[in-house]
């Protein structure tokens, strides 16, 4: 064994105590919250959120899988999502034919089709993970893009497997019930979405907690030195993007029971940009960043559409001004502000928190204003811009003076903040 | 006898028209602690690329214990047991010092790329990082970010994860580049009691590193070894002398 003796080897692992509060404690209240939300009786439009959330949820941590975990940056992360869906979408369609003519099956819940997601998802992450793989860095990043205009330009090219433009339709009422659970009303359809999305974080993070996931970090810090510890990263890197791949395709087997529809939109890029701005808007350098993205992106992306139509704009500028001033994102943000406010007997960290918060809300107002305006200006129709009663016309000099002077104030000491130390960083 | 602990013959590499490394033959004995030396630009650490793997030599071979390497991947060679450090620091900085040397021990233990176990329940692991930390004096910062660790302290944490996979042969890259005096004295001390009972191959700029921490050195200029012997003998070697003239400071702490 060892040509040294030591008397007492220290045990350096954390305690118990550390380990629930940061470890078991999170994944409790996640399922605390999942099965709190039914209490409230939402309403159908706050169950198809939720549902979309949590199937965000699951896709944008497998994507930091990638980004955060390994350092890889991927431009085409929906083709496993699309794919994995594409294959529970089959087999959903696979259990409805059974369910006349039996056959295997027949015997499947469609409340396992996740799984099916999970290996369509892996497959594909396996077989185009085997050359892309091979690359890291901007290489890898191209060829991602690359693989992803090629998988959805032939998503439109064979019918009979991605169904053309109107894409794959299924009927998620068939076959075994499992907990009693029949997927027809949405509230059933909301415990299916739980309980997959908690199994999906938890096995995710419990990932992270493994040999593989340990080398997996080590490679995003330093490649070089991987090798020389026994590691191939390239190795390394492929089998995180094989479950990196399989667990978007439960969050796409999950898409597929709870939309039972595919379409080859969903194996383009735009999807794929949208998870990448989850993961950075949330924080990928932490393990809950993608978590706060999914939320906050799935809200934007179904509620602000109707108070703006300039809501795609507002999104490019949150992702702008994240990597320019909470480069930790949403959870770096949070954590910053948890800091501060726990040293705030002193009183410095609370002014600078409230600083950067007044700066913040400065600089947004006066960026709304401005975009309004905008879009109202360019529509010709002669509307104003009447936010809490205020009347802003876009013909007139004022409210574009208001925005500009909002905007350049708050911007301009986001910045003198930031160069004080930066935040959530 | 068995085979030397590590041989290279007739080793040569070019980078285009630049010949770097020409016609290398060296036999290192099991044990045995040996020193490379060599003005600047001498292709001393083209050498040690090559014995590690990250370049293939253009020709000439590289046996480890017998077995050839040359032509092997890094991480395959690191497997056979031959594990090196950098001349820049080259740790996992944003993990701690504890998760640095966990990646150091992983392979050694076969834990491979497994992904069904948690790496906080395998207590071979936690053991033998444990004993590498303790080893290296770096027990009380185990929980630091490596990237927050003083100089002196990274090149500690650089030779832990080189020794942390157990490797029988041990290359280090001008460890004590950039470090006070004091903390040289405490490096050497380190790199005796870490390599005690291994085959060491270390490069070095500090003559009283080289000549109070070896069994033998080589002295290579312009990619050719001109001499090989005990310290007494290289002191005392006339070519070396010359290659070393008008570096006043070093030829003086050589001859002391």
């Amino acid at each position: 064994m060892t040509d040294y003796s030591l008397d007492r080897v220290p045990d350096l692992a954390p305690s118990v105590r550390y380990k629930f509060a940061t470890r078991v404690l999170p994944l409790l209240l996640l399922a605390l919250i999942l099965l709190s939300i039914p209490l409230f009786e939402p309403s159908r439009t706050w169950l198809s959120l939720f549902n979309a959330i949590g199937i965000n949820m699951v896709f944008a941590l497998s994507y930091n899988m990638l980004l955060g975990q390994a350092g890889m940056l991927s431009f085409g992360h929906a083709v496993y999502f699309g794919l994995g869906g594409y294959a529970a979408m089959h087999g959903m369609n696979a259990i409805e034919n059974a369910s006349y003519d039996g056959g295997l099956w027949a015997a499947f819940p469609m409340f396992a089709l996740p799984l099916v997601g999970f290996a369509g998802g892996a497959l594909a992450g396996a077989v185009i993970g085997w050359p892309s793989c091979r690359r890291a860095g901007v290489p890898f990043a191209m060829i991602s893009l690359g693989i992803a205009e090629l998988v959805a330009a032939a998503g439109f090219m064979f019918i009979s497997v991605f169904g053309g433009e109107e894409g794959i339709t299924g009927d998620r009422m068939n076959g075994v019930e499992l907990f009693g659970l029949s997927l027809g009303p949405l509230g059933e359809v909301y415990w299916f979405i739980a309980f997959w999305t908690f199994l999906g974080v938890a096995l995710m993070y419990a990932f992270t907690r493994t040999p593989l996931g340990k080398l997996a970090q080590a490679v995003r810090d330093n490649p070089e030195r991987v090798q020389f510890v026994g590691y191939n990263p390239n190795r390394v890197r492929y089998l995180v993007f094989i479950a990196a791949g399989g667990f978007a395709g439960l969050a796409g087997g999950m898409s597929a029971v709870n939309y039972e529809i595919f379409t080859p939109e969903s194996l383009s890029v735009i999807p794929s940009g949208l998870v990448l701005l989850m993961a950075f808007i949330g924080g990928a350098r932490y393990f809950a960043g993608p978590i706060l993205g999914a939320v906050v992106l799935t809200y934007m992306q179904s509620n602000l559409s109707d108070y703006s139509e300039a809501w795609l704009l507002y999104l490019g500028l949150l992702f702008i001004g994240m990597i320019l001033f909470a480069p930790g994102g949403l959870a770096g943000l949070l954590l910053s502000g948890t800091t501060a406010l726990r040293q705030s007997l002193s009183g410095k960290g609370l002014v600078r928190a409230g600083a950067f918060a007044i700066s913040a809300l400065l600089s947004a107002t006066g960026v709304i204003v401005l975009v309004e305006l905008a879009v109202r200006h360019s529509n010709g129709f002669g509307e104003a811009f009447e936010p809490f009663s205020f009347h802003l016309a876009p013909d007139q000099m004022m409210p574009w003076a208001v925005g500009l002077v909002l905007a350049g104030v708050g911007i301009g000491s986001l910045k003198v903040l930031s160069r004080q130390g930066g935040m959530g960083s | 006898m068995s085979a030397p602990a590590l041989q290279l013959t007739d080793l040569r590499k070019n980078f285009g028209p630049a010949k770097i490394i020409e016609g290398v033959s060296l036999d290192i004995a099991r044990g045995e602690r040996h020193a490379i030396i060599g003005p600047n630009g001498a292709g001393k650490s083209t050498l040690f690329n090559l014995i590690s793997g990250l370049f293939p030599p253009s020709s000439g071979t590289i046996s480890l214990a017998g077995r050839q390497i040359s032509g092997l991947k890094p991480h395959q060679i690191n497997r056979l047991g031959l594990s090196r450090s950098f001349q820049v620091s080259n740790i996992f900085a944003n993990m701690s010092v504890r998760e640095n040397v966990r990646c150091g021990v992983l392979w050694s233990l076969g834990y491979g790329h497994s992904f069904w176990r948690n790496i906080g329940n395998l207590k071979e692991v936690q053991r033998k990082t444990a004993e590498v930390l303790e080893k290296v004096g770096l027990t009380d910062k185990a929980d630091v970010p490596a990237v927050l660790l003083t100089y002196a302290d990274q090149r500690t944490l650089e030779i832990a994860i080189t020794i942390a996979g157990g490797a029988d042969v041990i290359l280090l890259d001008e460890p004590t580049a950039g470090m006070s005096h004091s903390e040289t004295d405490r490096a050497i001390k380190l790199i005796e009691m870490a390599t005690e009972g291994k085959t060491l191959l270390i490069v070095e700029h500090d003559m009283g590193v080289v000549f109070g921490l070896s069994d033998r050195i080589s002295v290579l200029v312009y990619g050719e070894i001109i001499a090989t012997g005990t310290p007494e003998e290289i002191r005392g070697n006339a070519r070396v002398r010359e290659a070393y003239l008008g570096d006043e400071t070093e030829f003086a702490e050589m001859s002391a």
